[in-house]
């Protein structure tokens, strides 16, 4: 089945919040924020832009009846600044006018004096100043002292990966507007309605039944939209709270740019110790996480990089702690991987350290410690259903790695203007929410009495299809057509208390939910129809194709009149269940437990050309065996694998976020700061779906798929060092992801 | 008054010229299938086709981003969005080939990719599967990684082969490329008479590069056209050739005189922005712009080109290119005057070479661009002329290095002593596109590529390295 949405998506009839049609007097907003990284606030001015006809009111701080608070795990950040900026683009003010332009040219009247204070943009910085915004935390599994007493080979070293704007098309926006008795309805660009409806709650002081949270779709997410869609969301609610008229903010891209947090940039010194037959006994890392001014999502972030600290590999000792580090960089939030890619990144840097000191291939170092069933990871899980050795020797078979390296040595030889590069990258990646209790979800189904479905549920529709993916879910179980089916829109008031749609769970979480609301509502039917057809019992009724079936044969009873019988005899035809994911736990203290209801593993082969007179590159290939489990949709699941490849080489090669000393954002437009366009990708992608029976706790089986193939990319990272290190014998690796066309041309002809 | 057609609408409106189409669709006309992704060009979320009606009744079709369009150059042309390329209740070509194929997943992008697919369909001439990526180079999708994206435009590409090109309208019609409504809108333009130019504000060529800096100051504001006071032609003639200061990037492509004089220049020209942006900017605008880089400005310093600058009274003067450039953003150019053409010398014996890299290969802007033109008498340089840019504040002359070399028997230690020169008439320095000591390392590089690439038989990277 194709995307559901693909119809309106192509005809241009899909909303996004800035196309909703507004109604009469709406207000627009526009934000004015700091245009410095740390400061005081000595004075602002805001009279000259009051007095410009057509601004109706410029809210501050001091307009907020609640809490000044939107810190998700921490209460550490405000809404508005008050009296001290911590980051350029924190927002101060709120300006609301009768048109966009108005509002601008209101911004510009703004006057503000601030005395600066000093200025930290670097983890390592903050780390050594010891500003963090969290507790270190630490995973530890047997001795790691002890382990490196036993190494044949100790290599210690640094890697760095920067962070990554997560550039979704549709900027972050909102629409508020006032329904009765002071309640607020927010149209909201979030991935997490219930935090931006329990956010606004608390900064208006109301009860969460007071504010009505509704999601349409996102023009992509990324994670950028599961936290910081709430500061947007909140502040055209406080507006609608004072002025009692509909007010819009869509935010600029140049405004979204500087005033979002991205990716974390991570500085990383690791210690890994080998034995002589490459074993990997011992692995210490210390995370040096950049989570900017405030907690956002760092304490989640970094729990998840050390649950991937040690990647598809088993490792007897380890010791690995990440350090929040606080600086005045605009909040860092989710991106695809949440702190995933970031760890992944350290312990493959660790092999191709190691693998260049013993000089021999990494892949050598790879395949020799890989999981195998049964072994416990750092944090306590027992690995089963391990797949990793399997689609390995899958994607080396498959694609003929050795037949392909031998040709890249041979070319390699015969070259000097073109190198080539090839790397093995496998992952294992964890599915669950890493805190426990966010695993469950809800789904409300609606069976009309003219047999049409409506579906709800708390799943937040981006792009990655979870919309469809439950339209089959519903299908499936009620064996009717899927145009029978309608997603509605995710809305707090239908289903509540819900977890963002995040951490590649959407799908799983809300299908469970749906599927087993729809079980409930067969068990109905199947008793209605009993009754209809005058059977003995119901255990020979099925649904399919749009009739009842008994013992497999199809009656003359359809759907439609089973439903119209069902409501004739006052059965409900609603439902609405709850799901959680059974057998997962955690123990904080203790840093074990079983926090994943499942892994999804994968290998990637990457070939790349380098250019060594211009030291630019392109991918020739990146060929991938990935565990779908039993894929519920091929065309949708391989679209999240080649987009998430895609947007992972960007992280690793293109994509560099600069911001100066002074915390001032560089790359602050789409003219500076670039993501892979159509000739950026590799020339080949292909996706072989390793077959598998998947696993129970997948929906119908169908593997978590959102996050896992983005980690495909470290290995383009390491096919190009691989290929620099073709063109120069003494370059002297530094992992310093991207690998920008300029660093690459320094390593070229650098010592 | 602005008229113009916009989908199957007659549109007269009083809106100020400067307001940028974008703005004019969304929010005056309330068509909300345009979207706003970035408003500087880099995105394409904004994609609309621009008609314009030939003498022979055919109109030409091109892809254009609405964000950098100032009202003003619609005028009298075809305008269509999104929703102008809907069939009632059925797909046409292109977004079926979309949907088919998962070539959309959050959707934002979508339009703008049928769009520029949609215009690819409109192209008089056959296209190929390269000319139909190449249509979709400025749309930026951050979802699909655009493998699904390219089957979808091969798909298209290959419908397209049937094309009967003696009637292509009905034919694009009959097969569900675009509606039928297109078949009456070149009636409808004729009767769209042309109109006057504003008299005062700002005067804007194609707008892509003063709509990403004031598309909001220009809102509300009439601008000049700069098309209704010069032209958009390329002439050869007696070994000149002369270019209009209003040509666009597009019509240096198709211009077959020109084309046949650079061998590689669809090569070059895939380096240069976009197939949206090439169809707006013009020659004059890089210039003026006087980015130190500016592509079309290295490109023509290397031909040794002279710029024709005129007055509204008709007085004008001739300038070299390469002193047009005076120092950061400031050019050799009066308040009241304008460029009117570019000219320079075409000679068959000429060898001439254009490289750029820049972080993204396409629709970036240069870290380093460097453009060569050399003639050898027996491997002597008897002529050569190089420009750089990114290395200073202007689009940079390299006189001290051309001197050096003229005269010269070409060979590897006096390239070597060349580049050194070179090192000597640059100051780069670090910002958000590079480092001054990697660009001083890139445009070493890219010097030596231009022989390299001229010259492969004679010259490899590996005489170049220790």
């Amino acid at each position: 089945m194709k995307n559901k949405d693909s119809y309106g998506h192509v005809r241009g009839e899909s909303l996004f919040v800035d196309d909703i049609t507004v109604m009469q007097g709406t207000l627009h907003g526009l934000v004015f924020d700091a245009s410095i990284a740390h400061g005081r606030i000595k004075n602002i001015d805001y009279s000259k832009a009051e007095n410009l006809e057509g601004v109706v009111r410029i809210f501050t701080h001091l307009d907020i009846p609640g809490e000044n608070q939107i810190g998700g795990i921490i209460q550490d950040e405000p809404l508005f600044a008050e009296n001290e900026i911590h980051f350029m683009g924190q927002p101060i003010a709120f300006i609301v006018a009768e048109s966009l332009a108005i509002a601008k040219k209101a911004k510009s009247l703004i006057e503000i004096e601030v005395a600066n204070l000093p200025i930290i943009t670097k983890a390592k910085e903050a780390f050594e100043k010891g500003l963090f915004t969290n507790a270190p935390r630490t995973f530890k599994k047997a001795d790691v002292n002890e382990g490196f007493k036993k190494a044949d080979y100790i290599f210690e070293g640094e890697a760095f990966t920067n962070g990554q704007e997560h550039l979704y098309l549709e900027t972050q926006a909102s629409y508020a507007y006032p329904l009765e008795n002071g309640t607020i309805k927010i149209i909201s660009s979030t991935q997490g309605p219930t935090a931006v409806q329990k956010t606004i709650a608390n900064v208006l002081g109301v009860a969460m039944h007071s504010v009505e949270l509704e999601v349409v779709r996102l023009g992509g997410g990324f994670g950028g939209k599961e936290d910081q869609a709430t500061a947007w969301a909140a502040m055209t609610a406080v507006a609608v709270y004072h002025l009692h008229v509909p007010v819009k903010l869509v935010l600029e891209r140049h405004d979204d740019i500087r005033m979002t947090g991205k990716r974390h940039p991570y500085h990383t010194f690791y210690k890994i110790g080998l034995n002589k037959d490459l074993k990997i006994i011992a692995f210490e890392a210390d995370y040096l996480q950049n989570s900017g001014a405030a907690a956002d999502l760092s304490p989640a972030i970094a729990e998840r990089t050390l649950f991937h600290g040690t990647n598809s590999y088993y490792i007897e000792n380890v010791r690995m702690t990440v350090h929040s580090c606080k600086t005045n960089l605009p909040p860092n939030t989710a991106f695809r991987g949440f702190g995933g890619p970031q760890g992944m990144f350290v312990i493959e840097a660790a092999i191709a350290k190691a693998a260049q000191e013993l000089n021999i291939p990494a892949y050598k170092i790879q395949e020799a410690n890989l999981l195998q069933e049964d072994d416990e990871f750092s944090y306590g899980q027992i690995a089963k259903n391990v797949l990793i050795q399997k689609v390995w020797n899958s994607a080396k078979t498959t694609f003929n790695f050795d037949k392909k390296s031998k040709e890249i040595d041979a070319f390699n030889a015969k070259n000097t203007a073109l190198k080539k590069g090839i790397s093995l990258m496998p992952i294992t990646f964890g599915i669950s929410f890493t805190n426990t209790p966010m695993n469950h979800a809800r789904a409300l189904v609606h069976i009309y009495q003219d047999g049409s479905v409506g579906v709800s549920t708390g799943a937040v529709e981006m792009g990655q299809s979870v919309n469809t993916k439950m339209l089959q879910v519903a299908a499936q179980s009620f064996g009717i057509s899927s145009q029978n089916v309608k997603i509605e829109t995710t809305n707090t008031t239908r289903v509540a208390n819900t977890s963002p749609t995040a951490a590649s769970t959407g799908a799983d979480l809300n299908g469970k939910a749906v599927q087993l609301a729809c079980t409930n509502l067969v068990d109905r039917l199947q008793r209605v129809a009993q009754e209809v057809l005058e059977l003995e019992n119901k255990s020979s009724i099925s649904f399919y194709e749009n009739y009842v079936y008994v013992n497999k044969k199809k009656t003359s009873l359809t759907w439609h009149k089973l439903v119209s019988e069902a409501f004739i005899r006052r059965v409900s035809l609603s439902e609405n269940a709850h799901y959680a994911t059974p057998e997962i736990h955690f123990d904080k203290k203790k840093e074990k437990g079983h926090p994943f209801a499942y892994h999804v593993y994968g290998t990637a082969i990457t070939t790349v050309t380098l250019d060594c007179i211009r030291g630019t590159y392109e991918f020739d290939s990146v060929e991938i065996i990935h565990d779908f489990g039993k894929s519920m949709n091929l065309g949708i699941d391989i679209g999240q694998v080649e987009g998430a490849l895609v947007q992972g080489l960007g992280w690793v090669t293109m994509e560099e976020i600069v911001y100066d000393d002074k915390g001032i954002l560089r790359s602050n437009s789409l003219s500076g700061y670039k993501v892979p366009d159509v000739f950026a990708v590799p020339k080949i992608i292909k996706t072989i779906p390793f077959v598998s029976d998947g696993d129970d706790l997948a929906i119908l089986k169908s593997k978590a798929v959102g996050e896992p193939p983005f980690m495909y990319a470290i290995g383009g990272y390491f096919a190009l060092q691989n290929a620099i290190a073709a063109f120069n014998p003494r370059y002297n690796r530094k992992l310093d992801a991207p690998m920008t066309p300029e660093k690459t041309l320094l390593a070229l002809y650098g010592e | 008054m602005i008229e113009f057609i916009l989908n199957n609408k007659r549109i007269k409106s009083s809106a100020k010229s400067g307001m940028s189409l974008l703005h004019f669709i969304r929010e005056e006309q309330g068509l909300k299938g345009t979207k706003s992704g970035c408003k500087e060009g880099d995105c394409g979320a904004c994609t609309v086709l621009v008609g314009s009606l030939n003498k022979d009744n055919s109109i030409s079709y091109q892809s254009i981003t609405s964000c950098l369009t100032p009202l003003a150059n619609v005028h009298a042309k075809h305008i269509v969005t999104i929703e102008g390329l809907n069939r009632p209740k059925e797909l046409n070509v292109a977004q079926k080939a979309i949907k088919d194929n998962f070539a959309t997943q959050c959707g934002f992008c979508t339009p703008g990719f049928v769009n520029s697919l949609s215009g690819l369909a409109l192209q008089h001439k056959k296209v190929s599967k390269e000319d139909a990526i190449n249509a979709i180079s400025g749309n930026i999708c951050r979802c699909t990684g655009y493998k699904s994206i390219e089957k979808a435009a091969e798909e298209v590409s290959n419908k397209l082969q049937n094309k009967d090109s003696t009637n292509e309208l009905e034919w694009l019609v009959a097969e569900h490329f675009v509606p039928d409504y297109f078949k009456e809108i070149p009636e409808k333009l004729k009767q769209i008479t042309s109109r006057g130019s504003d008299v005062e504000g700002v005067l804007v060529g194609g707008g892509t590069d003063l709509y990403v800096r004031h598309a909001d100051t220009l809102l509300d504001q009439d601008i000049q056209q700069a098309t209704h006071i010069v032209g958009h032609t390329i002439r050869v003639h007696d070994g000149v050739c002369t270019i209009d200061a209003g040509t666009r990037v597009t019509d240096l492509l198709n211009h077959k005189g020109f084309k046949s004089y650079f061998v590689k220049l669809p090569e070059f020209i895939k380096l240069i922005s976009s197939e949206q942006i090439r169809n707006m900017a013009t020659l004059a605008g890089n210039f003026v712009n006087a980015s130190p880089i500016g592509d079309l400005s290295i490109f023509f310093l290397a031909l040794d080109s002279t710029l024709h600058i005129k007055k509204a009274n008709g007085d004008s003067r001739y300038v070299p290119l390469k002193s047009f450039f005076r120092t950061y953003k400031k050019v050799d150019l009066a308040e009241d005057e304008f460029i009117a053409d570019l000219s320079f010398e075409l000679d068959n014996n000429n060898h001439f070479n254009f490289e750029k890299v820049s972080k993204r290969t396409h629709l970036d802007i240069a870290t380093v661009n460097t453009a060569i033109r050399i003639q050898l008498t027996n491997n002597v340089v008897y002529d050569v002329a190089i420009s750089i840019g990114g290395v200073a504040a202007i689009p940079t002359y390299l006189h001290k290095t051309t001197r050096f070399l003229k005269g010269k028997e070409l060979s590897v230690v006096v390239l070597i002593a060349a580049q050194e020169v070179l090192q000597s008439e640059i100051t780069p320095i670090s910002d958000v596109r590079g480092t001054a000591a990697y660009k001083r390392l890139l445009a070493r590089q890219l010097f030596y590529a231009h022989f390299i690439s001229l010259f492969p038989n004679q010259f490899q990277l590996k005489d170049f390295i220790a």
